[in-house]
């Protein structure tokens, strides 16, 4: 019981950071945005996908960026709680240790899951439009807050173990670089032999595929399976090596 | 009745680094101690210990009565810790601090005790303006306040004037004395001759890993051959020059 209220109190304050500071949550959608209107507008009339819309077929890939830079701020926020020694504060207290870093798991799903909206709500602006019904979009949110929770805590190792700023948020760069060696902005038949392998290996396929037959209403097959799988093995090793940073860190 | 803060035979080293090497330590219930040292003497390693945040290597340490290795749960229910950087939220107001901390710590009243607390350490105007906008001063009683919630028994200030100007240094000599009024015990290291001299009931030397001379002011004195008299003229420091000619009130 101790343990939820201390979580739903520094989860309390975590979140007023953000609504302190909304520009953190801006910044996390307007590159996604950027990439949409880029791709849609510049890039998309040169790329066949297949797809009816290029939106349609865009819109999971970008999703997927968007949580990976929404949770580099986790790290940022976890970085200056240790810097600031906020963190030891809250160690010497009669608290539940757990729930710090679940304080700021908890802000992170929040927050990406805004940002996720925004980036949704100027795709149907340019035209993005889905199929899928009620279970359909339970599904795709399932699939992304899962996504999103598995690499939070990834970025929760990173946050801890930091010694600067930028190294607190510079490990989301290949994260949102992943996507383009995917099958997010173009199908991965048209790559040569050992890219192709490895754009077919990677987990970013998997989901962005599994979220875009979900949304065009079609059963995504066994790449549901898959993504789950990726995202559960992530979620699984990152919060081991999370939690072990943790207790290193407060010794 | 057992000692408030109670340390024996403590030792912690960092690889090859000795920081401490066999450490005895009482402080009696309701005193204040100075923990002296100079720079990297392992003061802030001891309280560290102290304060559940580090593990010793060998050697027993009770704070309020209960082991920090085998209970630091009570421990931490008995004590707080003010780290040598005010550790405070600087996106939240003074007052959101306080009641954060005063809810964490489950007081009845999490507003009313912010509010006390924002009143009795001068920061009444500035509890709702965010932490950011403060000066130094106001950041480090914010840091004290903030270790005072909840009334907890056994104190401990790391360094608690450091970076301070004069002025704001007396405040904070002020709130700790009226803490020991009150019945806390604290323990404070510092670097600074001057403040164990105006604060401490005990001073306690840190050197090379041990406490090397622990005793009362006067004790401490008498270490020393009694002194020759001689006449010189006593001029003002340079400290009290600048609290008279900016109209501090006197000291503490």
């Amino acid at each position: 019981m101790t343990a939820l209220t201390d979580t739903a109190v520094l989860t309390g304050r975590s979140l007023r950071h953000i609504t302190r500071s909304p520009d953190t949550i801006i910044t996390t959608a307007l590159m996604p945005i950027a990439f949409l209107l880029l791709f849609v507008y510049v890039l998309g009339g040169a790329i066949d996908a297949g797809a009816a819309s290029y939106v349609d077929y865009l819109l999971p890939g970008i999703l997927v960026i968007t949580i990976a830079s929404s949770i580099s701020y986790t790290a940022f926020r976890l970085y200056l709680d240790l810097q600031a020694g906020i963190l030891e504060r809250f160690q010497t207290m009669p608290i539940a240790r757990p729930s710090v870093l679940w304080s700021h798991v908890l802000t992170s799903l929040v927050a990406t899951s805004v940002a996720l909206a925004a980036v949704i709500a100027a795709a149907l602006v340019m035209g993005f439009r889905s199929d899928a019904g009620v279970l359909g979009w339970l599904a795709v949110a399932g699939i992304l807050g899962s996504l999103t929770l598995a690499l939070t805590w990834l970025a929760v190792i990173p946050g801890l173990t930091a010694t600067s700023p930028d190294g607190a948020t510079g490990f989301a760069y290949p994260l949102i670089l992943l996507p383009f060696v995917s099958s997010a902005f173009v199908p991965t038949e048209t790559m040569p032999g050992p890219v192709r392998w490895f754009a077919e290996h990677q987990p970013v396929t998997s989901i962005v595929d599994a979220v875009r037959a979900l949304l065009a209403g079609q059963a995504p097959g066994a790449d549901l399976w898959i993504a789950l799988a990726w995202v559960g093995a992530i979620l699984a090793v990152a919060y081991i090596l999370a939690t072990a940073a943790y207790r290193r860190r407060i010794g | 009745m057992t000692a408030a803060v109670a340390v024996r035979g403590i030792e912690k080293s960092y690889g090859d680094l000795h920081v401490l090497t066999g450490v005895d330590l009482e402080v009696a219930r309701g005193s204040i101690v100075a923990l002296l040292g100079s720079n990297g003497a392992g003061k802030t390693t001891l309280v560290r210990i102290l304060s559940t945040l580090l593990k010793a290597d060998a050697g027993e340490a009770s704070v309020a009565g209960h082991d920090v290795a085998s209970a630091p749960a009570e421990v931490r229910m008995s004590i707080s810790l003010t780290g040598q950087f005010a550790a405070v939220d600087e996106i939240l107001t003074g007052r959101e601090n306080l009641v954060l901390v005063a809810r964490l710590r489950r007081v009845p009243d999490p507003g009313g005790v912010a509010d006390a607390q924002l009143a009795r350490f001068g920061l009444a105007e500035a509890g709702a303006r965010r932490v950011g906008t403060y000066s130094g001063g106001m950041r480090r009683r914010l840091d004290i306040a903030m270790s005072l919630v909840g009334d907890p028994p056994v104190v401990f200030l790391d360094e608690p004037t450091t970076g301070l100007d004069p002025q704001a240094r007396r405040e904070v000599w002020a709130a700790v004395r009226a803490l020991a009024d009150g019945g806390t015990t604290v323990l404070l290291t510092t670097q600074t001759l001057d403040e164990a001299e105006h604060l401490a009931d005990r001073i306690a030397i840190l050197h090379e890993g041990r406490i090397i001379v622990d005793g009362t002011l006067a004790e401490l004195r008498a270490l020393i051959p009694a002194p020759t008299v001689e006449h010189v003229e006593k001029q003002p420091t340079l400290e009290e020059v600048f609290l008279a000619v900016v109209g501090a009130k006197g000291t503490p």
